[in-house]
């Protein structure tokens, strides 16, 4: 392999704020097609933007998160083409002057923790949405076109990275840590099968140990993680052939096609991306403050990179910590934590038979039956010695079954370790009573019996007591 | 000053669909209106800043509240054509 | 006296005392309309049923002592650009044949909830582009004063409403002198309000940073009654202006005496009609002698505002424009796919001038040409405004001829669009600064026809503007009105 791929990715984010980018129409998913529109989102004559400040507000928060450096005067332009889904046939975007200009994410592809720089974030409005009717469902071939505008103008921000992957595996890693991040800020739902955030990439390649960029195609329609990822790694071996072949890249925009597992080009016209940019003149600049910087900075919540940071300063495995930022059960975590709880331990639990047990079922983590001080009260017991791991298990499964408090399940299921030194000790002797001749064989040094001997005891008592006081009981009256 | 117009190109770009008559025609009138309008680059402007905006504002926002939004059947019936609750086009040619 | 003869004062002064209905105020307007519309075609629609309504709904309003100001009960057209619910709005254009708007304007809304009522909608030249109401798709409107003449544009079908007597005021709009320059073809008085005072939120934009709506009245004191009923901050329109209206009645007849007043070598020159440079020496003189300070002064830079504002008006209409693609809503012509269907609808839809500014737009922002073009022109408009401050610092207001000709004969300029083009030099300057400016009758050529005079103020400046325009009005003691008026009057 002579090449290494150049890769800069466009993600587009719909924020979740109650009306539209420039008008008050709700934003809600899955209503009924064209019930969310007003003369503003329909492009109706006469009709004026004005912007939701909230949306703009969020924008430049993002922008403190990565590091980006805030324009003190930013300034929303058109940008002009024709499309039918596209009411006015010029969308409200930012040009030269973006809310928010550089900065950095850090990403954990699993080779190890490194930054992808970040161009420019900014903010637009979205478009309506298509169903092409006949031709199954494609463009090509179809009798004719739906457009529902409910979508039409609901806030859309931008963020473009610096060609700074190299790989598909760091694009995954990219696209992941900014969907973690815009999720901890609450500004977007993420959900990726809705549209709600949705992938762009800018792939090259070059000879590795060269700086001269190649021919950058543009690759399109990527609905998950996953598909990212294939639709990287098909394009760069795509690009790989056709160079090795000594065939030259057609700069192009292709599109990924999930079923088939390829990208395909598509059939816009180069001509028609002439975008005319020119200041929006219906608006006026948005001039951020530095009060107005230093409130949302201080507004910002924890990050997961900073979560996660802690998390393992904590004690917990970088796995983990990993898990519990990105999963479900974070929420639990820290509540769990605010109980009193030790770190390590409920990680465990959590990323381990919880886990397990949301897949198993399905459900989602708020509607588990085990809250924090349950959680809390099971790890408890097992710290103090009064469940043994096994039985913890059988206990947590009686929780999840909604069956009570810890204490209630193993009273119930009868688990409760017993630790009582005196009560071993009688049971101890009853046992070797009743094994004279390998307690006999222990007193002439066969130690390899002792363990012989704290099973039998363990079994006498049912697997309730506890083993390393068995063990010592044992061992002391064995060698009296 | 001569200018230079690729009047098709600026036709397909407007999506106005002229005719090659239609194209000469109009391409002639912009060049006499293009050739006065360059007037504005014989006047020197070096660190002159551009006006996009004839009022110094900034910052004119909205709260982030929904309002009521329009009654669809008024809405669909002025569209050309639909199909049910929808705006319905011919196909797409260029994606 | 025909009631369709009254100013909104007089008739707010009948309506308030008994002797007029606002239901027979509207028949006498609609009696107008009848005898002079085949004639002037002031209006593309007559709202029978609404005006009929609102007439009613503003006599049982006032005998129940709810009065809802100065506009109650009074007749009013609306520039057709102007989205009225449920009433066709084409914007004289094929592209918005049959369009019936779901919404009402922010101006309309006002208007209502003034208690006016609104007759119509009037003829413009097609999206508002033009200087003589001739771009129209559904025909030209003709001047009162003289048929075979035109009324200006592009508020064409509204100054000739008002000065024929189908509605006592009109609202136009005015992006390079659409309100002032019909004003002074027909003998009435226009006004361009400072940027941002009137919200624009449903007027159908042609090129938004210029666009302004404001009033067409007779006389000036019903001007400032409209201004004041329409002009305010709107939440719907972002450009609005938010530090409130300037009040302007209290001054309104103060007279000059002790005003400067500023004359401005380029634009009251060359290429002025001799009959109009005289009156408007002879004005300039009554307003020195009524006891103003006359000043001459230079705007070096809008010898290139025309340029700037060719360039800047169409590259903001080509992406206004863009919208009208018989998708959501107008006709619309069939096509293989949705992209040809485009392309026939705009093609078929847009006259040519539309056409013309929407090619000259598109290429004056495209690639490679925006900086030489676009740019450019945005700080020409930079400039002109530096030099309007620069004359404001020594002057009050400044004054010139609204339009350098008195009406000129329909289809006399019909195909040269660049002679069209430089007849708005003298108003084309304050719409580039977002400056107040109104255009006064100041007298008559010796064709009989009517001069406008006009008076240009610093932004917020409107008090001053019309204070000057009052002294104007009653210096030059116009009160003529239009044989056509006059004889349908008498009818
Ligand atoms: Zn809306």
């Amino acid at each position: 392999m002579t090449w290494e791929a150049v890769i800069g990715i466009e993600t587009h984010v719909e924020l979740r704020t109650d009306s539209k980018m420039f008008c008050g129409c709700p934003t809600g998913f899955g209503a009924e097609p064209n019930t969310n529109i007003c003369p503003v989102c329909l492009g109706l004559p006469g009709a004026l933007p004005v912007p939701n400040e909230t949306a703009i507000r969020w924008t430049i928060a993002l922008g403190l998160a990565l590091g980006s450096t805030i324009t003190p005067h930013s300034v929303f332009h058109r940008k002009n083409y024709f499309y039918a889904d596209l009411p006015k046939n010029y969308q409200i975007s930012q040009f030269d002057l973006p809310l928010c200009a550089g900065g950095h994410l850090e990403i954990d592809p699993g080779t190890g923790v490194r930054r992808v720089g970040i161009t420019r974030v900014h903010l637009e409005e979205d478009t309506g949405k298509s169903t092409h009717l006949g031709g199954g469902g494609r463009i090509h071939d179809s009798d004719a076109t739906l457009l529902d505008f409910n979508r039409s103008g609901i806030p859309l921000m931008e963020v473009v990275s610096e060609p700074d992957i190299s790989t598909p595996d760091e694009a995954r890693a990219y696209a992941h840590e900014l969907r973690e991040v815009v999720l901890a800020m609450g500004i977007s739902d993420a959900r990726l099968e809705e549209g709600s955030m949705r992938f762009d990439a800018n792939v090259s390649l070059r000879r590795i140990g060269t700086s001269a960029l190649g021919t950058k195609v543009e690759v399109k329609n990527m609905n998950s993680l996953r598909s990212l990822q294939r639709a990287l790694a098909y394009e760069i071996e795509r690009q790989t052939r056709l160079l090795d072949s000594g065939a030259a890249i057609t700069q192009e925009t292709r599109h990924w096609d999930e079923e088939a597992g390829i990208t395909h080009p598509g059939r816009s016209k180069e001509e028609s991306s002439d975008y005319r940019y020119f200041a929006e003149p219906d608006l006026v600049p948005i001039v951020t403050t530095q009060e107005t910087i230093a409130t949302l900075r201080r507004d910002l919540p924890e990050l997961p990179a900073a979560r996660r940071a802690r998390y393992v300063e904590l004690g917990l495995e970088a796995a983990a910590a990993r898990t519990l930022v990105a999963g479900p059960l974070g929420t639990l975590f820290e509540a769990t934590l605010a109980a009193g709880a030790a770190p390590r331990r409920v990680a465990n639990w959590l990323t381990g038979e919880i886990a397990a047990y949301l897949n198993r079922t399905g459900g989602d983590a708020g509607s588990l039956a085990i809250d924090a001080t349950g959680l809390a009260q099971l790890v408890g017991m097992i710290e103090t010695g009064k469940l043994s791991s096994t039985a913890a298990k059988e206990v947590l499964e009686g929780m999840l079954a909604g069956e009570g408090t810890p204490e209630q399940v193993a009273a119930a299921r009868d688990l409760l370790q017993v630790s009582d030194e005196a009560e071993i000790a009688a049971l101890v002797a009853a046992v070797l009573a009743s094994h004279p001749d390998e307690v006999a064989r222990v007193g002439a040094g066969e130690e390899k019996l002792v363990g012989f001997l704290v099973g039998q005891v363990m079994r006498a008592g049912q697997g309730k007591a506890d083993p390393k006081v068995v063990d010592r009981l044992v061992r002391l009256q064995t060698h009296t | 000053m001569p200018v230079d117009i690729d009047i098709a190109k600026v036709a397909r770009l407007a999506r106005i669909g002229l005719t090659a008559d239609e194209l000469a025609y109009y391409g002639q009138q912009l060049q006499g209106i293009l050739e006065h309008a360059a007037l504005v680059q014989a006047l020197p402007t070096a660190g002159v800043a551009p006006t996009a905006h004839p009022l110094p504002m900034v910052n004119s926002f909205r709260p982030d509240i929904v309002e009521p939004t329009l009654d669809r059947e008024e809405v669909l019936a002025q569209a050309p054509d639909r199909e049910g609750p929808y705006f319905r086009v011919p196909p797409f040619l260029e994606d | 006296m025909d009631p369709a003869d009254l100013t909104i004062a007089e008739a707010g002064a009948r309506l308030r005392s008994g002797d007029l209905t606002a239901v027979d105020l509207l028949a006498a307007v609609r009696r107008r309309a009848s005898m002079t519309e085949a004639i002037l075609h002031a209006y593309l629609t007559i709202d029978h049923d609404g005006a009929r309504a609102a007439a009613t709904a503003a006599d049982v309003a006032l005998a129940q002592g709810r009065d809802l100001g100065s506009l109650h009960g009074i007749p009013i057209a609306l520039k057709d650009n102007m989205v009225t619910r449920g009433i066709e709005t084409t914007c004289s254009s094929r592209i918005l044949a049959g369009y019936r708007p779901p919404y009402d304007a922010t101006v309309v809304e006002r208007l209502k909830a003034g208690g006016a009522v609104i007759v119509g909608k009037t003829n413009l030249d097609e999206f508002a582009m033009g200087s003589s109401t001739e771009n129209s798709a559904y025909g030209p409107t003709r001047n009162p004063w003289d048929p075979d003449r035109v009324p200006g544009g592009s508020s064409g079908g509204s100054a000739a409403a008002v000065a024929v007597g189908s509605a006592l005021a009109a609202l136009g709009s005015d992006t390079g002198g659409s309100i002032r320059q019909p004003g002074s073809l027909t003998g009435t008085v226009g006004m361009k309000p400072t940027y941002g005072l009137v919200s624009r939120y449903g007027l159908i934009a042609f090129a938004s940073s210029l666009d302004q709506i404001g009033p067409i009245t007779r006389t000036v004191d019903d001007a400032v009654t409209v201004f004041e009923a329409i002009a305010g901050h709107d939440p719907s329109d972002a450009t609005s202006y938010r530090g409130g209206v300037p009040e302007v009645r209290s001054t309104l007849d103060a007279g000059v005496k002790g005003l400067r007043i500023g004359i401005v070598g380029e634009l009251s020159g060359e290429g002025t009609a001799p009959d109009v440079a005289a009156n408007f020496r002879a004005t300039v003189d009554a307003l020195a002698g009524a006891g103003a300070t006359i000043k001459e002064l230079s705007l070096p830079s809008t010898a290139y505002a025309l340029s700037a504002y060719y360039l800047i008006a169409p590259a903001e209409c080509s992406a206004n424009l863009a919208r009208f693609d018989g998708v959501r809503y107008g006709p619309r012509l069939a096509g293989r796919s949705v992209e040809e269907s485009m392309s026939a609808t705009r093609r078929d839809g847009f006259g040519p001038e539309v056409t013309r500014r929407i090619l000259l737009g598109t290429y004056a922002l495209s690639a490679g040409y925006y900086d030489a073009f676009y740019g450019q022109a945005q700080k020409v408009r930079t400039l002109v405004i530096e030099d309007f401050r620069r004359a404001y610092s020594e002057v009050d207001v400044l004054v010139t001829p609204t339009s350098p000709t008195t009406a000129f004969a329909v289809g006399e300029k019909a195909n040269d669009p660049l002679a069209m083009y430089l007849s708005d030099i003298c108003t084309i300057p304050s719409n580039l600064a977002g400056d107040p400016a109104i255009s006064v009758p100041s007298g008559l050529d010796s064709d009989g026809l009517p001069i406008g005079f006009q008076v240009l103020a610093p932004a917020l400046g409107e008090a001053v503007m019309f204070r000057v325009a009052s002294a104007v009005e009653q210096s030059s003691g116009f009160t003529g009105r239009p044989a056509l008026a006059t004889s349908a009057g008498a009818a």
